[in-house]
């Protein structure tokens, strides 16, 4: 495989980590969009309505309203039904908050949009400390 | 604190806040003097009561002033509503605990119309995402988004990383929306917010209005903050010649030039109401909640209902304060509304109820109509299909059983 795609985030916290790619069109709150006892997505019409998101590496463009985030993330993570990280266009500071305090990895802003250049189902390497998305395994 | 000298629950609390603020580069910290959090079993589910129970164990203690926002339980109805007994004694606990961390349990999410009012320029750490986007709008005091366990943290150190709306660069306004239209109802400004919110998405994106021909009440300026937050995830908005921070246009936008321009016109409005569908006709479910009605609005609804009677078979829910449902009772408006079948529920929202999806397959409700754009949009993740319509409407839908 030639080098990996790359892509540059702006802002990033938590541990780094490898996961199975996916790329929504719309935005996310773990309120409004998701059943948080199975982990799947459940608001009518969203863009991945039944995508299971539990171990996936989560490209989002932006972030949903409600301030339940802060603590959803720590609840579905204590159920093991947790992303293994959220990778946002644009996010609020209840996302943040939330991610922190589950010690789960966050990113806002990218270089390139990944809908324009990852797959769903592609693996990806998250580096908060580097700051960077790669791609390592296209499917 | 960061050596641990004040205890194990407070170094971990300035811990998560650095962390925060690193993300976002802040310089310092600065003091706050009101925190407002969420809290409850339904949203923090087994994890965070642990977490909490941990806390209060620890001796954890709160250095300011914590009032709680809605719940997912009114203890009264929990078994009418068909609510699970075994989470509602998990909810008592995690009352207890709170409590004993020295919090005080107001339950609403209207905090800013019935328990603190703060002053321009005050910096605050509260939750919810209405009663911020209040704060710095109408109030001109200084608060981020702070989710339960950041607002927990910011009341046990006294402090919140300095990003976001405690800086004067994010508190100018971003884009100009001008209203060409009077806005006649609270469903009217929640549309208008629907249109503003969804196009805007960002927690950063800061809406100036203008050409308000009327000066709103507070509960429009509620509804409107409420569901801005909510589809466009704002914590701030002006509105020239209302709010402190917009004296002028030039002021709101702090003398920058506007990244967008938008117009709210009456056909866009009728737009967002005609745009609802109803899939099976049905119109069994109405809510007057999400934010919790004001003592004002509980006399509109009184007026409304007086005299008649909600349609067999359909549920009307009404969620308030404690407070607000005291005065109401004194005042003889809750009881018109509960001779005409209307179900007041006290420090909750609907919803954040607790079982709600079940609640919804058990009675057979496919959709929720609303006039609280709100609680339109925060409501679909129970698969709930929202309708948004006037508040009179509502009132009529839910006393005749025709959907209109």
């Amino acid at each position: 495989m030639k080098k990996p795609l790359t892509i540059r985030v702006k802002r990033a916290f938590g541990p780094v980590v490898e996961g199975e790619a996916v790329v929504s069109d719309e935005g996310f709150s773990p309120r409004y969009d998701l059943d948080r006892w199975s982990g799947v997505i459940t608001k009518r019409g969203h863009n991945l309505e039944g995508v299971n998101i539990r171990d996936k590496v989560l490209f989002f463009p932006t972030a949903k309203g409600g301030i339940a985030a802060g603590w959803a993330f720590y609840d579905i993570k204590a159920k093991g039904i947790a992303p293994k990280a959220l990778v946002f266009g644009v996010t609020n500071p209840v996302m943040v908050q939330g991610a922190v305090f589950a010690n789960l990895t966050i990113t806002e802003g990218w270089s390139r949009d990944p809908r324009a250049c990852v797959g769903n189902g592609d693996i990806v390497r998250v580096d908060p400390a580097a700051k960077t998305i790669k791609v390592l395994k296209r499917v | 604190m960061l050596r641990g000298e004040r205890g194990e629950p407070v170094r971990r609390a300035l811990e998560l806040q650095l962390e925060v603020g690193k993300f976002y580069g802040a310089r310092r910290f600065v003091p706050v003097s009101n925190v407002h959090m969420m809290g409850d079993i339904e949203v923090m589910g087994d994890g965070g009561l642990d977490h909490l129970c941990r806390l209060a164990q620890a001796g954890a203690r709160c250095r300011v002033p914590v009032t709680t926002n809605a719940r997912c339980f009114d203890f009264a109805h929990v078994e009418r509503l068909g609510q699970d007994a075994g989470e509602a004694a998990k909810e008592r606990q995690l009352i207890g605990y709170l409590r004993r961390m020295n919090v005080v349990t107001t339950d609403t999410c209207i905090n800013y119309q019935t328990v603190y009012q703060p002053h321009f320029g005050e910096r605050l750490a509260w939750g919810d995402t209405g009663t911020v986007i209040w704060a710095n709008s109408v109030c001109g005091a200084r608060s981020n988004f702070e989710s339960g366990p950041a607002a927990m943290a910011a009341a046990m150190t006294g402090r919140v990383p300095e990003y976001g709306f405690h800086l004067d660069g994010h508190r100018r306004g971003t884009f100009v929306v001008e209203v060409t239209t009077e806005l006649k109802d609270y469903a009217e400004w929640g549309a208008m917010a629907k249109l503003v919110g969804e196009s805007h998405q960002s927690y950063f994106a800061v809406p100036v209005f203008t050409g308000v021909k009327r000066a709103p009440t507070a509960d429009e300026l509620k509804h409107l903050g409420a569901a801005l937050a909510s589809y466009g995830s704002m914590a701030m908005y002006h509105m020239v010649g209302v709010t402190p921070e917009a004296p002028t246009l030039r002021a709101a936008l702090g003398e920058r030039r506007p990244n967008g321009r938008m117009r709210i016109t009456r056909a866009a409005i009728e737009r967002v109401f005609a745009g609802y569908g109803n899939p099976d006709n049905s119109c069994n479910f109405v809510v007057f909640s999400g934010p919790q009605q004001s003592l004002l609005e509980m006399k509109q609804l009184a007026d409304l209902f007086d005299g008649r009677r909600v349609h067999p078979g359909t549920t009307v829910m009404v969620t308030t304060a404690n407070g607000v449902l005291s005065a109401a009772r004194a005042l003889g408006y809750a009881q018109k509304l509960e001779a005409a079948g209307v179900t007041i529920l006290e420090g909750v929202c609907v919803y954040i109820l607790q079982n709600l999806t079940r609640m919804r397959a058990a009675n057979g409700w496919t959709n929720m109509i609303s006039n609280s754009a709100k609680i339109v949009n925060t409501i679909t993740a129970h698969k709930f299909n929202t309708i948004l319509r006037r508040t009179r409407d509502c009132v009529e839908i839910a006393c005749s059983g025709a959907y209109r």
